[in-house]
């Protein structure tokens, strides 16, 4: 899967999980950017970010991460 | 929302929860509205929101209080306007293995361990009396999942020392609480977790990233659990089993293979898997739940099959038995009507997928996904259909009671006169001011009762006994008997005297006493003692639901007048007690001893 497959798969997961449809995505979107993105909101998005790849992260990559530039480098990593 | 039957994603739920909360407030459906304290010793935000997906699927429109991180304790022991205000319906206490304050340690000796376990459980035993007393609301608490590691291996059980060990007693000495408190409910999550799978359950990742105490992906199996209590608690339990028959109960075919090459029994795995979930389905008998088949078959096949000698099940567990070639769906709404139940108080059992799908689509009635035969039982349990929260004498009875009302049928088809009828099943009454021994009957039965229900007020245990003390009200329940046996507690009024005017809070009867002349038995017990009480003016009030369309016009049959009317449906009545008032009732002696 390459780094556009991966960012078009992201969107869905991000779209679902806020329950909106004009959420786009780039390497330099952070939670200060989509609105509603607070802590607890993340954690459902990291778990739905593991469903869809089928993958797990660990605890220190997940405590990294700084923006979805990132979160694809670690979806990458393990897809 | 099939998506919220067991087995769920419960994944799927978590990424969709917004969009499916959504959907579910945007149906049809008449919700009741409970206040929910969470009140958790770890993070607690996924557990609501879930919990309020399967509440809204079970018609519970729930509103949330949750207490600040971690702080259960605190939040009942102190005052809290914040929480009084709210005024719970219910307070569920989600606590975890990471709330123990103090394990043993190795050094400790057995006293030392004992009065450990002691304080540790007076921790919880004081906030709990504080919480009834100062909530008086029913109250869930969930008991230890294991720990995650064990530093005495195998041992961490028997020594008592261990933390397994340790943590069993703790369970014990929750569950005897349990025994000895009403309105006090375990959810067990020390068997939840297990069947999960604990090392999933416990990922250590989500406490230390969340401080969630259990895995997010086992969140949805925690709160479809506790919202199965909650609903229980409410009187939202499925009432009856429909149950095909070919491949179902049995495997093969009965009017294809012959009874004789049926699939049940110890001689075969197949066989012996069979007899396991009819077993299964026998016991259902002894918490109330009602027995009936549902299956494509000629009857004379269907009852050959169910005469099958190493068959568990026999005809006579069921209460109606509907086999021909009608659409299920069809026979299924007449089970339920000569059951005077409502179709959404069943559950269909059946193999064929598309049979599922007719029921739930035409019937709005619940069928589970059950799999392959060595799953039904499973899928079945832990759906939670039919979660015992208050189990009464009644329910043990249930399946007896619509057996003899079978035999009323019967009985009323001989007579001529219905008049006739009513007299030959010499029925007797008790109807009097509520008694102790009755007061958990009276609660499940406002929670249950959802035709014959004038307000459809729903009261808990609690709520009841305050009732019966304080002497501000008019409290009646009703039991009926006759010939066939004993019906129990059947109806329950309430009125709440107003200077000399008695305003009607409850009027409920049970479906199973319909037509009976029990509902002018009762109103001539409420005049008698409204009489007594210096009450002058009974005013009855009708609001519409869904379900209680049959109970409309029943003041009026009571002798009330209209009075008003608003464009919601809602409806006033009254009734000027006359002095030489005359009683209603010719066919039940009441109080007769």
């Amino acid at each position: 899967m390459n780094r556009s497959e991966i960012y078009e798969k992201l969107t869905e997961v991000f779209r679902d999980v806020f329950d909106r449809d004009d959420i786009t995505l780039s390497d330099e979107t952070t939670a200060a950017d989509v609105e509603g993105w607070d802590s607890l909101i993340h954690i459902t998005l990291m778990d739905a970010v593991e469903e869809e790849f089928d993958i797990r992260f660990d605890m220190k990559t997940v405590v990294r991460m700084k923006n979805v530039g990132e979160l694809v480098n670690a979806i990458e990593a393990q897809v | 929302m099939q998506e919220l039957q067991y087995p769920f994603d419960g994944r799927y739920l978590i990424k969709k929860k917004r969009s499916l909360k959504r959907q579910l407030l945007e149906q049809n459906v008449n919700f009741i509205d409970k206040k929910v304290a969470v009140l958790g010793g770890s993070t607690t935000h996924d557990i609501c929101a879930l919990m309020e997906l399967f509440l809204l699927e079970q018609g519970i429109r729930p509103e949330f209080y949750e207490c600040e991180y971690a702080q259960y304790w605190e939040d009942i022991m102190f005052d809290n306007p914040e929480l009084t205000e709210f005024k719970p319906d219910i307070i569920y206490i989600h606590t975890s293995n990471r709330n123990i304050r103090q394990y043993p340690s190795l050094n400790m000796s057995e006293d030392e361990v004992n009065a450990l376990l002691e304080a540790d459980f007076e921790h919880f035993r004081v906030m709990w009396g504080k919480a009834m007393d100062t909530y008086n609301c029913p109250i869930i608490q969930n008991n230890f999942e294991y720990p995650f590691y064990r530093l005495l291996g195998n041992a961490d059980a028997s020594d008592i020392h261990g933390r397994v060990n340790y943590i069993c007693r703790l369970n014990d000495k929750f569950a005897a609480y349990a025994r000895e408190h009403k309105d006090f409910f375990i959810q067990d999550i020390n068997y939840l977790s297990a069947t999960y799978g604990l090392d999933k359950w416990s990922d250590p990742l989500y406490w230390h990233m969340y401080k969630y105490a259990l895995s997010m992906e086992a969140i949805p199996t925690l709160a479809h659990n506790v919202s199965n209590i909650i609903k229980s608690i409410y009187g939202k339990n499925k009432k009856a089993l429909a149950l095909d028959l070919d491949n179902t109960l049995w495997g093969g075919i009965v009017g294809d293979d012959g009874v004789e090459n049926l699939e049940i029994g110890p001689e075969t795995s197949m066989g012996q898997v069979y007899s396991e979930f009819q077993e299964y389905l026998k016991q259902q008998k002894d918490i109330g739940v009602i027995l009936n088949v549902c299956s494509k078959n000629e009857e004379e096949n269907a009852i050959a099959g169910l005469n099958h000698p190493d068959g568990v099940l026999r005809p006579d567990d069921f209460i109606v038995i509907k086999a021909n070639w009608d659409p299920k769906s069809k026979n299924l709404a007449d089970i339920a009507s000569e059951l005077n139940l409502l179709p959404e108080s069943f559950v269909f059992v059946d193999d064929n997928p598309a049979e599922r799908e007719i029921v739930r689509t035409g019937l709005n009635v619940v069928s589970p996904e059950i799999g392959s035969v060595e799953d039904y039982i499973r899928v079945i349990d832990h759906s939670g259909f039919f979660e015992v929260t208050n189990l009464s004498a009644d329910d043990a009875k249930r399946n007896e009671m619509y057996k003899e009302n079978a035999k009323r049928a019967k009985l009323e088809a001989s007579f001529a006169d219905y008049g006739d009828y009513l007299k030959s099943l010499e029925m007797k009454g008790t109807i009097k001011g509520f008694e102790p021994i009755y007061m958990d009957r009276i609660a499940q039965l406002s929670n249950k009762s959802n035709q014959f229900n004038l307000t459809t007020r729903r009261y808990t245990r609690a709520e009841i006994e305050e009732i019966a003390e304080s002497g501000e009200y008019i409290d009646i329940y009703g039991k009926l008997e006759d010939k066939f046996g004993d019906n129990g507690v059947v109806s329950v009024v309430i009125g709440h005297k107003n200077g000399d005017v008695l305003d009607m809070d409850l009027w409920i009867m049970s479906c199973r006493v319909l037509k009976r002349d029990m509902e002018f038995a009762m109103m001539d017990e409420l005049v008698h003692k409204a009489k007594k009480a210096g009450i002058r003016t009974i005013r009855g009030y009708y609001y519409p639901t869904a379900k209680n369309k049959m109970v409309l016009d029943f003041y009026g049959l009571m002798g009330f007048t209209l009075i008003n009317e608003d464009e919601e449906g809602n409806r006033t009545w009254e009734f000027k007690i006359p002095d030489d008032y005359k009683d209603k009732n010719q066919y039940i002696a009441v109080n007769a001893g």
